[in-house]
């Protein structure tokens, strides 16, 4: 049984992250040069923190899957980043952020983590300028925000549609100047195979080079694993292409537990599914949401003629409009969180109001703002959205309203980590997506930036050289160790296997079909039968794929479908156990939702007396059930409640 | 939609290279291009035979990871989208559609119509940033930026590092590319305090790696996806003349 020691620091809330600091192990500067570290992936989490580390004088090794660090998919991150500077005079504060992100997580997140991220979101917005992201600013020339969903305050920086971009484009700049100044080795065009864990610490990793297909070794002192999210387990998310669960799962099957699987997060507002053939899915910024008003119509007769293509969204009467998001939750309106929005989206479209030819689309309309504050306004604060939008759907949005839907696009869970960001395997740590810790059941719009640049530039920097510190007498890792040979071995053994099965099946059709099982099941709307049913499923789909797929070529050199074929076997597993986390949370929070538990409104409906913990899985071999952990959740605080988003009193 | 899809096939980088002819049948005219390569490859692996390599990662238009030369141009016929952006409605139905990886000397063939693109990396490493550590910077608004500036050094920023530029210039320049980082730094308070040797640096290490020169032909801005003006180009020798002079 693992021992989940949070490792939260003492003192009052305010105060726990400068007493760590306080007291933090250092290591100097002379002893750095002779310390490696291993950051595989560059988003936010693993650029900054790679940027950082070489910059303190570490020796750092960062790994990425594409052919540069700048194109991890923090990129295609829309909307903005969450701060609590309260430039707008709003009445924001650390607190308050502290406090939307606890309530927005429905209670399911740590408090102590979550209170630092608050306190560091405001030296990320000081970092970044400094590093010449261009925000967005008023006409006095100081910066300007918006606002997000769950929140009354405007406290969303932003950089157009395109703030992932501007500062992951931030963080690459501070990572190509360690490069070239030697602190940084980059090594692109990588994929993690396997971690390797030497005398109970992680020592190193196993790696496939996608060009030439060489299987290599690295080592070093600590690993920091930054390989966000394992949303692609549903085939069809707003996740790139290349994004995968692998990395973490390695490390669960190493050892590292893995806390609330089942946490997704569930985008209301992305442009729907149109067809089989369909490869991902595009999100549309929730910053739309400021502006544009979602409703259906509120006659089936008439979402029936739409749906048929013989009425346009435009010969609805206003009357005949069914606002759902203002109609239910006043206070919040159309920028209640997204798990809310979504599931009032299904709903509406599960009752029969949806709109589209498929019936599963909701309409997010601007022709109100574009009366009220111009065109060229709508243009200058969304254009390339739109932009977007017209491109995919063929549909100028400027006229007629936009066409949504609910999509997968993050995952709360992840490796379970303590206070200082480390798995449960010594040396092992999990920043941004990857780990687990700081948006519970439901993260908020413009946190996901946040954390990922808090983790990388404010947080890992300290914590890994707090455990660094003992480690200064320990020489340059050797790769010729019986760990790094069974590690590579196990690792060619998985793809030989693989591509010796000649199958009659594509990898990309397994992947769907557990998309399928994943999407019906574990999506957004979960039941106990529901759920058995897809572990039934999964396994049996798992069984099928180890006999039936067909991987063509070697080893050698590019092979994409053997990429691709590793990480959805990973996935066969890790849906399995998503399932069976979703199964065992008898409750509803956030973005697991489970229709056993809502109160007769159709909100979700905690269970606060017996599952307010971390359910942290433990992996205890191929064919054995895995074994949960419970890491309990207490809030000094906050005051617990139901969530509420109908009026602003809470 | 039918269509013949001629489309350059080679090994490695040693490798000579050659077109291959492939017919392509019922696509929705709704999917994206890369949604038809991967019904292709879908059909060559179920033929035995190698699916053809490209790069592609966030298929939303940002990551600049997707290339392609459809048609004698950088990411197909429509205007400001990459390819993964690109719709086959804007494709004609029995048409031949010939696929080719990006061309330049700096830009080596890796497999089929993958290429390696590291070079501009290295030419950013050189000076494509402000040189700030992390901590212990101002705070953010003691920096006041006129809101026209900070515009413009976002239309700059906007790029997204996929070297279609490169791949429409009959010289390969990365004029565009190196212009659009030197821009948004020169346009920003943040950048002066380095702007003449990072104008410097970066213009030596693009010459160093083969890039050719900028002849004013404006094909980059033209087939640029994310719409960089050739203003930055102007802006850049600027910079480049002044830093010069000025030593």
């Amino acid at each position: 049984m693992a021992t989940l020691d949070s490792k939260i620091p003492e003192g009052q809330l305010a105060e726990k992250w400068s007493n760590f600091i306080a007291h933090q192990n250092l290591v100097n500067p002379a002893n750095k040069r002779k310390i490696e570290v291993i950051v595989v992936g560059t988003g936010l989490a693993g650029a900054a923190a790679a940027a950082s580390l070489g910059e303190m004088g570490f020796k750092v090794k960062n790994f990425c899957i594409q052919d540069s660090p700048r194109r991890a998919h923090s990129i295609a991150a829309q909307g903005g980043i969450n701060a609590a500077k309260n430039y707008p005079n709003d009445g924001d504060s650390i607190y308050r952020l502290f406090y939307d992100t606890i309530k927005g997580g429905d209670y399911r997140s740590r408090e102590a983590n979550v209170y630092r991220l608050a306190q560091v979101s405001n030296n990320i917005i000081d970092q970044c300028v400094a590093q010449g992201v261009p925000f967005a600013r008023e006409y006095g020339g100081l910066l300007t925000n918006r606002s997000f969903g769950g929140a009354l305050v405007s406290r969303t920086f932003y950089a157009r549609g395109q703030t992932g971009q501007q500062l992951l484009l931030g963080a690459y700049g501070a990572l190509s100047k360690e490069i070239h100044r030697g602190h940084v080795k980059m090594y692109n065009r990588r994929e993690m195979l396997d971690l390797v864990v030497v005398d109970g610490r992680a020592r190193g990793i196993i790696t496939r080079n996608t060009i030439t297909g060489e299987i290599e070794r690295h080592s070093a002192h600590a690993v920091i694993l930054a390989t966000g999210g394992y949303g692609n387990v549903f085939f069809l998310s707003t996740n790139a292409m290349n994004s995968n669960g692998s990395a973490a799962w390695q490390a669960y099957k190493k050892g590292a537990a893995f806390a609330n699987p089942c946490f997704v997060q569930i985008h209301p507002t992305c442009i729907p599914v149109h067809g089989d053939f369909q490869s991902k899915l595009t999100l549309m910024s929730e910053s739309l949401r400021n502006d544009g008003r979602i409703w259906v119509p509120k006659k089936k007769e008439d979402a029936q003629k739409i749906q048929r293509g013989e009425l346009k969204p435009t010969d609805i009467p206003e009357e005949d409009r069914d606002y759902y998001l203002e109609r239910r939750y006043p206070a919040f309106g159309n920028l209640v969180p997204r798990d809310v929005a979504s599931r009032a989206a299904k709903e509406r479209c599960d009752a029969g109001y949806g709109v589209g030819n498929t019936g599963l689309a909701v309409y997010l309309d601007f022709k109100e703002a574009i009366g009220r504050l111009g065109r060229d306004v709508i243009e200058a604060r969304y254009g390339n959205l739109f932009q977007m939008y017209e491109k995919i759907v063929d549909e100028n949005p400027y006229e007629t309203p936009m066409m949504i839907y609910p999509a997968i696009h993050y995952t709360m869970g992840g490796l379970w980590v303590d206070y200082e960001l480390q798995t449960t395997i010594p040396g092992l740590f999990a920043a941004g997506e990857a780990n687990f810790s700081d948006h519970g059941a439901n993260r908020l719009g413009a946190s996901a930036l946040m954390q990922g640049l808090a983790d990388g530039y404010f947080v890992i920097p300290y914590t890994v050289q707090n455990y660094l510190a003992d480690q200064i007498t320990v020489p340059f890792i050797k790769t010729d160790l019986p760990e790094f040979d069974e590690a590579e071995k196990g690792a060619k053994n998985k793809l030989n296997k693989l591509l010796s099965i000649k199958g009659s099946k594509t990898v990309d059709h397994f992947h769907k079909a557990l998309g399928h099982i994943m999407w019906d099941n574990v999506g957004m709307a979960r039941n106990k039968e529901g759920l058995e049913k897809a572990i039934k499923e999964i396994r049996s789909l798992r069984e099928e794929f180890w006999k039936d797929v067909d991987v063509p070529g070697g080893l050698t050199g590019v092979n994409v479908e053997l990429e691709k074929a590793t990480r959805v076997a990973d996935f066969l597993e890790l849906g399995e156990l998503m399932a069976i986390d979703a199964l065992h949370r008898e409750e509803s929070s956030g973005g697991h939702f489970r229709e056993e538990y809502q109160t007769p409104e159709g909100e979700a409906l905690r269970n606060d007396k017996d599952f307010m913990y971390v359910a942290a899985w433990e992996y205890q071999g191929d064919d054995k059930e895995p074994l949960l952990n419970k890491e309990p959740l207490h809030y000094e605080e906050i005051e617990v409640k139901t969530r509420n988003y109908k009026d602003a009193k809470s | 939609m039918n269509l013949t899809l001629k489309i350059w096939r080679q090994e490695n980088p040693e490798a000579k290279g050659r077109f291959e002819k492939y017919e392509i049948s019922e696509i929705s005219p709704d999917s994206s291009f890369l949604e038809m390569m991967d019904l292709l490859n879908e059909q060559l692996i179920k033929e035995g035979k190698d699916p053809v390599a490209y790069d592609h990662d966030c298929r939303e238009g940002i990551c600049g990871m997707c290339s392609l030369y459809i048609n004698g141009r950088p990411h197909g016929p429509d205007s400001a989208v990459t390819t993964c952006q690109l719709h086959m409605r804007k494709f004609k139905d029995g048409e031949t559609v010939t696929i080719e990886p990006w061309r330049a000397k700096p830009f080596p063939v890796l497999k089929d119509l993958i290429v390696d693109r590291s070079a501009l990396d290295e030419i950013i490493q050189v000076g494509g940033y402000i040189s700030v550590n992390t901590g212990g910077v101002p705070d953010a608004n003691d920096i006041p930026i006129a809101k026209e500036k900070a515009d413009l050094a976002m239309d700059a920023a906007a790029c997204i590092g996929c070297g279609a530029c490169v791949a429409a210039c009959k010289n390969a320049s990365a004029m565009l590319f190196v212009s659009a980082k030197v821009s948004q730094f020169a346009l920003l308070p943040q950048g002066k305090t380095e702007a003449k040797d990072r104008v410097k640096a970066m213009v030596a290490k693009m010459d160093e790696l083969g890039f050719g020169n900028c002849t004013n032909t404006y094909a980059c801005e033209a087939e640029c996806p994310k719409e960089i003006k050739v203003t930055n180009i102007a802006r850049m020798n600027r910079q480049f003349f002044g830093a010069k002079v000025s030593g």
